[in-house]
């Protein structure tokens, strides 16, 4: 289970996370839902450890990220597409990537079949195409066969067969016990995804909800998320920020 | 969480991973070793030439067949520097880190990788010039033999020098973290500054890294004093060179590694 505790972080005089806190939990995908510069990144930056905190903190099985025994084989994850160097080979960065959690090299075959790169492994990772990125980025997300998957935006540059193929992943992926939490500003991907929500607006918790419930409120699940992320920010523009509280009409 | 743990083998990862990451990082990259090639040849090739043009018997010919070393390390402090700039500029640093988040371990181990290349580049680029220069001599001058005062002392250091400038660059790069600002810093402070300091005092210029590493680590007896010359110029010991180029090099390191350790990625 992931643990995130009154997680906050401020650049400069924005508060882009602001005392956020919500529980995930094994078995289901669970979806990151908050419009652009809403403080996904940022706190999926900070429970990878990538970000210190200003306040609050992220526990996942009990412990801190920089605290886990083996990262890639307890926490997988893909942040941005191109997170490799350009000049090397999607072989050789998934053994690098292998070598330092002691994971078997034979995974690095599986991961590169099992995402569709086994015919580009020799190839310098720099030429890829967007959606060959994004497949290397699961790839090393899955390398260590985690318990925890965090992707941030994964559809974005699949094509509609990638697309199939990463909601179909993750469900199974979910199904057989594992926390799964994906980004996305993808609302129709959200409904065909996930089963729990967690939606941010302005760094804070909105909701903490399914998308069955969710769903419920409006005509779609993009009518409610609409609705809710636009009552935030006017309820935000008629109170000053310290005002205001982390829990509100998001899950009325 | 207890199916997670139980998934999980024993142990924890150490440094013998991280450095087994960074080291398969450093060479499947082929622009490392068309770096270490020319470095290498660099070092080399400027002996063989210095060589066959020496004409002075009596000069210090270890040295002048090192003389090739202090350009070639131009390219061992850029690749230093972009072993860790690289990470940030390409985004590998999230992968990286998401594989062996303790930041200062993972810092050492780049630089335990990296450092044992560039020594094992610089000794061989060493040795083959000093050979290579010495059989270049023409005009009936021997070549200098590694049995003679100070020569091997000499070769070896100047293979070290390779290693040390190389984790001056990584270190710097750990501190500045973007390519450019990180490669002028490095450019400008070893090859630049000296330039400037030992133009405006000579007592400043034997500390400076270029001039330790010529004056002090590649000779074989000190530079005598000029008689010409209104001063004299007292070049540090090849021991005390050493030793300073080292603590320039752990200093850089260790300001990098805090910074790295501290800053967000």
């Amino acid at each position: 289970m992931i643990e995130v505790r009154e997680l906050t972080k401020r650049y400069g005089s924005t508060l882009a996370v602001d005392h956020l806190s919500f529980d995930l939990r094994p078995g289901t995908v669970t979806g990151f839902l908050g419009a652009n510069g809403s403080g996904k990144s940022t706190t999926m930056r900070m429970i990878l450890g990538l970000d210190s905190p200003d306040a609050g903190q992220v526990r996942i099985g009990g412990r801190r990220f920089r605290e886990l025994r083996w990262p890639l084989r307890e926490v997988g994850s893909l942040l941005e597409a191109r997170s490799f160097h350009p000049g090397r080979t999607a072989r050789s960065h998934l053994a690098a990537l292998a070598a330092s959690n002691a994971i078997p090299r034979h995974r690095v075959n599986e991961v590169l079949d099992q995402v569709g790169l086994a015919s580009a492994a020799g190839r310098r990772a720099g030429k890829f195409s967007l959606g060959m990125a994004q497949r290397l980025g699961i790839a090393a997300a899955l390398l260590g066969d985690p318990s925890v998957l965090l992707l941030d935006e994964p559809v974005n540059g699949l094509d509609p067969a990638g697309v199939r193929w990463i909601r179909d992943l993750l469900k199974s992926l979910a199904a057989e016990g594992r926390v799964v939490f994906v980004s996305s500003h993808l609302i129709t991907e959200m409904a065909l995804m996930a089963e729990r929500l967690v939606v941010i607006g302005q760094g804070r918790l909105l909701a903490d909800t399914t998308v069955a419930e969710m769903s419920a409120t409006a005509p779609s699940l993009e009518d409610a998320f609409l609705a809710m992320t636009e009552a935030s920010a006017e309820y935000r523009a008629a109170q000053p920020a310290s005002a205001l509280t982390s829990r509100k009409e998001g899950s009325s | 969480m207890t199916a997670l743990a139980a998934r999980v083998p024993a142990g924890h990862y150490r440094f013998r991973h991280a450095a087994r990451m960074e080291w398969i990082k450093l060479s499947s990259l082929r622009s490392t070793w068309w770096t270490l090639a020319i470095a290498a040849a660099g070092a080399i090739g400027i002996g063989v030439a210095v060589g066959i043009n020496t004409r002075n018997a009596a000069g210090d010919l270890t040295n002048n067949a090192l003389a090739g070393i202090i350009p070639s390390l131009l390219l061992m402090g850029v690749l230093g520097t972009l072993t860790v700039t690289s990470e940030y500029s390409s985004g590998m640093i999230r992968t990286t880190l998401s594989a062996a988040p303790r930041r200062p371990m993972l810092l050492a181990a780049k630089a335990a990788v990296f450092g044992a290349v560039a020594v094992t580049v610089g000794e061989a680029a060493s040795f083959i010039a000093f050979f290579a220069g010495g059989a270049a001599l023409r005009h009936g001058i021997p070549a200098p033999a590694l049995t003679q005062p100070g020569v091997l002392r000499a070769v070896l250091l100047s293979g070290v020098s390779f290693g040390l400038i190389g984790l001056l660059g990584l270190g710097l790069g750990a501190i500045v973290r973007h390519s450019g600002a990180a490669i002028a810093v490095v450019v400008g402070g070893v090859y630049v500054l000296p330039t400037i300091v030992g133009s405006v005092t000579h007592k400043l210029g034997v500390f400076m890294p270029i001039d330790i590493i010529g004056n002090s680590l590649t000779t074989t007896k000190p530079e005598p004093c000029s008689a010409h010359a209104s001063y004299c110029t007292h070049f540090l010991s090849a021991w005390a060179g050493l030793g300073l180029l080292g603590l320039y090099a752990a200093a850089a390191l260790a300001v990098g590694g805090w910074l790295f350790a501290h800053r967000d990625a």
